[in-house]
């Protein structure tokens, strides 16, 4: 079968504001299957949201090839949900209408797109919160507003950069299990970026390792952890901390370099 | 647990037999009571003082009445227009008028202030164009447009709404373009990949993330739709309070020139309560602010 997304010799630079050019993403391939959860760990600024950002189309990539759904990507396409790693649900409408927006852009009519959101709102368990501004909900909330939002709209590709970063671990490993329960019940392929390994590896079926900036994919490996996973718990099985311990020795010499690299232009 | 029951659990904790149970939020809430009960009577006190000592260094003749008058002839001649009426006519028509005037400059300036900032702030090459020109244009000292506009627009309401509109058009249009542009980078992608549009970004992007600036500088513009309007009577007028300060001025007469802009302040005032009421209807999803900073 065709891979979901495809990322071939995917090179991506940017211009600097002082007019230099900064290679993010450097001769990056990779592939995730449909249906398939896969995880991109890397240190801080090896290009893990770049990636994200390529696949989405909201960037085009310098050189190589980007394919979703065996089509290239030229901008933003359709069936692709997208989860930020800052707030990013409209401040100025309710629960319900942040959600309803994406069907409504769609072209759904107001009282549909409300009427699918209202679901919506009650699978990622809000119901009663519909006429909440976003500056009423707790972090927690905010970000189950933004899965149902990015879910609405029935994606086939789910991107997701550190969404649950920001929260607190009881809340983080809650909203972890809601998503795989949506991800179970859709058939998308997720990818989903963090820089915590122990996440990565308990919600995906495979993990990528990025080098340190420019990015480029080091090594991948399969998570063979049986499903459905708690993940609140699985990372007390041995599997786990056998697959744990062999992908970190791989990300550690990265972090390291990382950590270097941002020590010296702190004292330059 | 509210603040109240916390207070009085912790009341009974500090309590010890030889001491008195203090309720921490009823004193708390009494101190706030006390502050604002001060702050009310330094107000006044302010108030009295200043007037006072400029009726009693009048009536003493410290100060000359005649250059300076006095509160009491202002009251008197405040008094005079509403039951007598003015020299032009009823004094509710010349306020009329200049609300009419000042209220039309601010409709005609934020609209097209909005209109042009947003349109600016999403199109690079309208403002790397027009940009300059903006800027020159807002250095100018831009109520001598007034007298432009009494030529060109002759001596009625016209003009006076011109003037205002182009005090006002700046004030907001420098608002709306930087809210346009400081719109969060994230919500705008998240809009577009949730399929907005160029339409629905303006709208439901753009425009809410900017109406906070430009709410913000309604509160200004008011004022200077004001400034405008009177301005505008100033170049040439029949009716109007600008009007009816620039003929009290005429007379010599310095009474009737601060019933005026007694007229003007009050005005002014009642103009900044129904935006604060606007601000309120249109950015209501904001979380309401800790501490008030209003005036």
């Amino acid at each position: 079968m065709a891979p979901a997304i495809e990322l071939r010799g995917v090179t991506k630079r940017f211009l600097t504001p002082s007019g230099g050019v900064y290679t993010a993403l450097r001769d990056l391939n990779l592939a995730v299957e449909p249906g398939e959860f896969c995880a991109v760990v890397g240190p801080t600024g090896c290009g893990k949201s770049t990636t994200l950002a390529l696949i989405s189309g909201l960037e085009l990539p310098s050189e190589g090839e980007v394919e979703v759904l065996g089509r290239p990507v030229i901008g933003i396409a359709d069936g692709i949900g997208y989860m930020f790693q800052s707030d990013a649900v409209f401040p100025w409408k309710t629960v319900l209408e942040n959600v309803a927006a994406g069907p409504r852009y769609h072209g759904l009519s107001n009282r549909d797109a409300r009427v699918k959101a209202r679901d919506w709102i009650a699978r990622v368990g809000l119901a009663g919160f519909e006429d909440r501004y976003p500056y009423q909900l707790s972090g927690g909330m905010r970000k189950r507003v933004a899965l149902a939002q990015s879910l609405i709209n029935g994606p086939r590709i789910l991107l997701m950069d550190e969404p649950f970063s920001a929260l607190d671990v009881q809340t983080r490993s809650l909203m972890e299990n809601e998503l795989l329960g949506l991800w179970a019940a859709s058939s998308a392929s997720v990818v989903f970026v963090t820089h915590d390994l122990e996440e990565a590896i308990s919600l995906s079926d495979r993990v990528f390792v990025i080098t340190a900036g420019p990015g480029t994919v080091k090594s991948n490996y399969k998570v063979d952890l049986q499903r459905p996973r708690n993940v609140a718990e699985i990372r007390f099985e041995p599997r786990f901390v056998e697959i744990y311990q062999e992908i970190w020795n791989d990300l550690r010499d990265e972090v390291a370099v990382s950590y270097e690299r941002q020590k010296r232009s702190g004292a330059a | 647990m509210n603040v109240r029951s916390a207070a009085a659990r912790l009341s009974v904790l500090v309590s010890d037999p030889g001491r008195p149970v203090v309720d921490l939020a009823a004193k708390r809430r009494r101190e706030a009571q006390r502050g604002q009960m001060n702050v009310a009577g330094l107000r006044l006190l302010v108030a009295v003082v200043f007037l006072g000592s400029w009726e009693l260094t009048t009536r003493l003749g410290w100060v000359d009445v005649f250059f300076w008058s006095q509160p009491s002839a202002i009251v008197a001649k405040t008094w005079y227009w509403i039951t007598q009426g003015t020299d032009l006519g009823p004094l509710w028509d010349q306020v009329l008028t200049t609300m009419e005037e000042t209220v039309g400059g601010f409709v005609v300036g934020s609209i097209l202030g909005v209109v042009f900032g947003v349109a600016l702030g999403r199109s690079r090459l309208l403002s790397d164009v027009l940009g300059p020109y903006i800027k020159a244009a807002n250095a100018i000292p831009r109520v001598v447009v007034g007298a432009l506009f009494a030529i060109s627009l002759g001596l009625d309401i016209k003009s006076k709404i011109a003037t205002a509109a182009v005090l006002v058009f700046f004030v907001v249009f420098f608002n709306a373009f930087q809210g346009v542009r400081e719109v969060d980078r994230n919500l705008i992608a998240n809009a577009r990949i949730l399929g907005a549009g160029d339409r629905q970004l303006t709208t439901e992007i753009l425009i809410p993330s900017a109406l906070s600036w430009i709410v913000a500088s309604l509160h200004t513009s008011f004022g200077l739709a004001l400034v405008g309007a009177v301005v505008g009577e100033l170049f040439g007028a029949t009716s109007g309070v600008g009007e009816l300060i620039y003929a009290a001025k005429n007379n010599f007469d310095a009474a009737g020139v601060f019933a005026g802009m007694g007229l003007l302040a009050a005005m002014a005032l009642l103009a900044e309560a129904l935006i604060t009421a606007l601000e309120d209807r249109l950015i209501k999803w904001r979380p309401p602010v800790a501490t008030e900073t209003r005036i």
